[in-house]
């Protein structure tokens, strides 16, 4: 657990850019998975005996992915040591370890690259930041990729849009291919390939869970909701990550899911099999293990029969979801292989596939099929926090920036007192709640601490100036993040919430 | 010397175009398996080229992200863009009339261009996260750009140099007719730069240029859901099941 030691860096009286601290975090690594851990998804267990046969491993594998990834070469190649992301990363304004300055993480392989792939690295090394792939460079790899979030701040920032996401990831398939695994993120997908999902709940714990959290609402309401699991033939698939069937404040959205379902009369169901909507193959880079993940769910998509498949509030899964799962496994239109076919001609093609909740209740909003007693909202006062993946990885609604208006216009839809946190920290330039990207793990508690700072700084701003109470969000992760790191910035954990959470206290139920 | 800058000009010039080709060539060849475009993103082709466009002409994201870059970094291009410009008028003959045009201003972009690079490089000594970024290379990339305006404006402003014979020179390269080069010490040094310039284009950051085209974050368009984007090695991963 994370000792109380850890402290959150003070706030800033003016958010400026902080100087730097060599070193400071190069202590802090996840721990490593261990042998079954790796085994379960084809890595090789531990690094090579002899040092020699890693390190040709590491660069075969770099070459490989050179071939495979466009985003790579070009990002290995056009940078121009400009500066202008270095100042953007949450991890290096929280922590002052210039490793974590988007450019110097990037260099990190960038130098590797050089010496090994590039003529000015083969013969002036030292001229060109070149350097040979040690033991100690492998250890710096591992210890920077896994304090990056994947966020791609530093992206919209860059003037080749250079993502250090992408290399990231690319830092991480390497590391994990040659049995340098992270436990974390490697465990959960393992729990989903075994079981269906990331918190490793079989499909009975499931089914108990939803009828106890009927009841719930059943008490609560005096309506009876249904939270149904597994059934044929319903309209709708909602893909949500799991652990919005437990967690605080997770579950308040999957009710708040499930009164819309109820309001609007459309039939839902969710799945056993396909019970995460998160896909923690994006974040250790592997394209495989995201396919094999995804595939799930176009399982279940068919065995069920359902005309729409939903994703509840994720960020990660949103950007998966929204951005790969047609080239996954083409749940929307041009694949064709027999399943592809066979899904795309079961879905109902007048609505996206798949499609957001927050779309799907954002268009019953719009065509007055369920309505809101706002004032049920009015002991709070809500922001909203921009969550990464969604909004830099994905849209929702038919224009860019869909993902941020249509958010808003619920929140608009359901509640009275709206405030926006200050601009430059929002929309596309939203600052990572310091979770994201497989660190939201106790073994990197000082990073997530640290990294979430300057969001911290924001929401301070908001408290303070206009006694904001909730923070709304539509991210698993960004959830679980906030309840734990708020506390230590001295707010209280229950300020955060999901958009359907909102919904779920001002949706006017029974009559409509 | 007439054969020693003839011959270096020759090889430059080839490592330049064969360099750069093979890199585009690249570039191009390498999947991009993924839609990643940095969103909100276009989700036309149209709205992607004139997204790139902007980039491009105008720098637009490093104009939000660092306003003194931007500055320098503006001047810097585009003064360098006249700059080559205005010397194009050394290739044919008769000289084109936009380039006759253009011939004014090229003057006073020269020495824009030389003001960006000094404070770009500046950068690099005073603020403390881009010293700790920079490599001896970024350096001497600067001092090379540098050096390539100061010896061009020296000629310009204080010790003039022959340009009809400059000219003579280079129409010659073009036909393999050496010509002799005026015996000039700056032209000299403005020369072996240019032609250092042209050698380490494809082996350098230089790659930015054409590396911009081919990010996926910026040339990507927005549209997963409408149309399906498989890379061939992925596609042959559809095969297996
Ligand atoms: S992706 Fe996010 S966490 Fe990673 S380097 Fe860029 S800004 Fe930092
Ligand atoms: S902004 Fe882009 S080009 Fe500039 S240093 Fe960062 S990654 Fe490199």
């Amino acid at each position: 657990m994370a000792g109380p030691e850890i402290k959150a860096p003070a706030f800033r009286e003016y958010p400026t850019i902080p100087v730097m601290q060599p070193g400071s975090m190069a202590g802090l690594k996840p721990f490593v998975a261990n042998d079954k851990v790796q085994e379960a998804l084809g890595f090789p267990t531990q690094l090579a005996e002899n040092w020699q046969d890693t390190h040709d491993a590491v660069i075969a594998k770099m070459g490989e992915l050179l071939g495979k990834y466009r985003s790579l070469k070009v990002y290995m190649d056009a940078c121009v040591h400009c500066g202008a992301c270095t100042d953007k990363c949450h991890y290096f304004i929280g922590t002052q370890d210039p490793k974590n300055m988007p450019v110097a993480r990037q260099d990190l392989m960038r130098s590797v690259y050089r010496r090994y792939f590039t003529p000015a690295g083969k013969l002036f090394p030292a001229l060109v930041g070149a350097r040979d792939l040690t033991r100690e460079v492998l250890d710096e790899w591992y210890t920077y990729y896994h304090q990056c979030s994947e966020c791609r701040r530093c992206s919209v920032f860059c003037p080749y849009g250079i993502d250090t996401a992408e290399v990231t990831m690319a830092g991480r398939e390497l590391l994990a291919s040659v049995g340098y695994g992270q436990k974390y993120s490697n465990e959960i997908i393992g729990k989903v390939h075994k079981i269906g999902n990331n918190l490793g709940l079989p499909g009975p714990a499931l089914e108990n869970t939803l009828e106890g959290l009927m009841e719930d609402v059943k008490e609560d309401t005096g309506i009876d909701i249904q939270y149904p699991l597994d059934v044929q033939g319903a309209e709708v698939l909602l893909v949500t990550p799991s652990a919005d069937f437990f967690a605080e404040p997770h579950i308040e959205s999957l009710i708040g899911y499930g009164k819309v379902f109820h309001a609007a009369g459309i039939s839902w169901t969710m799945s056993s099999k396909a019970s995460e909507a998160g896909n923690f193959g994006m974040f250790i880079g592997n394209y495989d293990q995201l396919r094999k993940i995804a595939m799930r769910v176009r399982e279940a998509a068919l065995e069920l029969g359902v005309k729409r498949i939903v994703v509840g509030e994720c960020g990660h899964a949103w950007r998966v979801a929204y951005s790969f799962w047609n080239t996954l496994t083409g749940v929307g239109a041009g694949a064709s292989d027999p399943f592809a076919i066979q899904l795309q001609s079961q879905l109902d093609h007048r609505y996206k596939q798949p499609s957001h909740i927050c779309e799907f209740t954002w268009d019953l909003i719009q065509r007055g099929a369920i309505s809101f007693d706002k004032e049920a909202n009015d002991h709070r006062i809500i922001t909203f926090h921009d969550s990464c993946n969604v909004a830099r990885g994905s849209r929702m609604g038919d224009a860019p920036g869909g993902q941020f208006e249509i958010p808003r216009s619920i929140i608009h839809a359901v509640a009275n007192k709206y405030v926006e946190m200050r601009p430059g920290t929002t929309h596309e330039q939203t600052f990572c709640c310091g979770g994201g990207g497989g660190v939201l793990t106790d073994d990197l508690m000082e990073l997530r601490v640290k990294g979430a700072l300057p969001r911290m700084e924001t929401i301070k701003q908001v408290v303070d100036g206009q006694g904001v109470n909730f923070l709304a969000t539509i991210c698993a992760i960004c959830k679980a993040q906030f309840s734990k790191v708020l506390p230590f910035y001295g707010f209280k954990s229950s300020m955060i919430g999901g958009v359907h959470q909102l919904v779920s206290t001002a949706i006017r139920l029974g009559d409509k | 010397m007439n054969l020693f800058f003839a011959l270096m000009f020759y090889v430059a010039t080839a490592l330049f175009v064969v360099g750069l080709v093979r890199k585009i060539v690249d570039f191009a060849r390498t999947p991009a398996p993924l839609l990643i475009p940095t969103t909100p993103a276009p989700t036309t082709t149209g709205g992607v080229v004139l997204r790139m466009a902007r980039e491009v002409v105008m720098f637009e994201s490093l104009f939000k992200s660092n306003l003194w870059i931007w500055i320098f970094a503006a001047m810097f291009h585009v003064g360098f863009a006249l700059v080559t410009m205005r010397h194009l008028r050394y290739f044919p003959e008769p000289v084109w009339t936009w380039v006759v045009l253009v011939q004014p201003f090229g003057l006073y972009a020269g020495l824009v261009m030389a003001a960006g690079l000094a404070g770009l490089w500046a950068r690099r000594f005073l603020v403390e996260r881009i010293r700790y970024i920079s490599t001896f290379s970024d350096h001497l990339m600067l001092a090379l750009l540098l050096l390539i305006a100061v010896s061009g404006l020296g000629m310009k402003f204080l010790v003039h140099t022959d340009i009809v014979a400059v000219k003579t020179f280079f129409l010659g390269l073009m036909m393999f007719d050496i010509q002799p080069l005026p015996d000039h010490a700056g032209l000299h040094v403005h020369l072996f730069c240019v032609a250092l310039l042209l050698i380490v284009f494809p082996f350098s950051k230089l790659l930015h240029a054409p590396g911009i085209f081919f990010s996926p974050s910026r040339n990507q368009a927005d549209n997963p859901r409408e149309v399906r984007h498989l890379a061939p090695w992925a596609a042959k991963l559809e095969a297996k099941n």
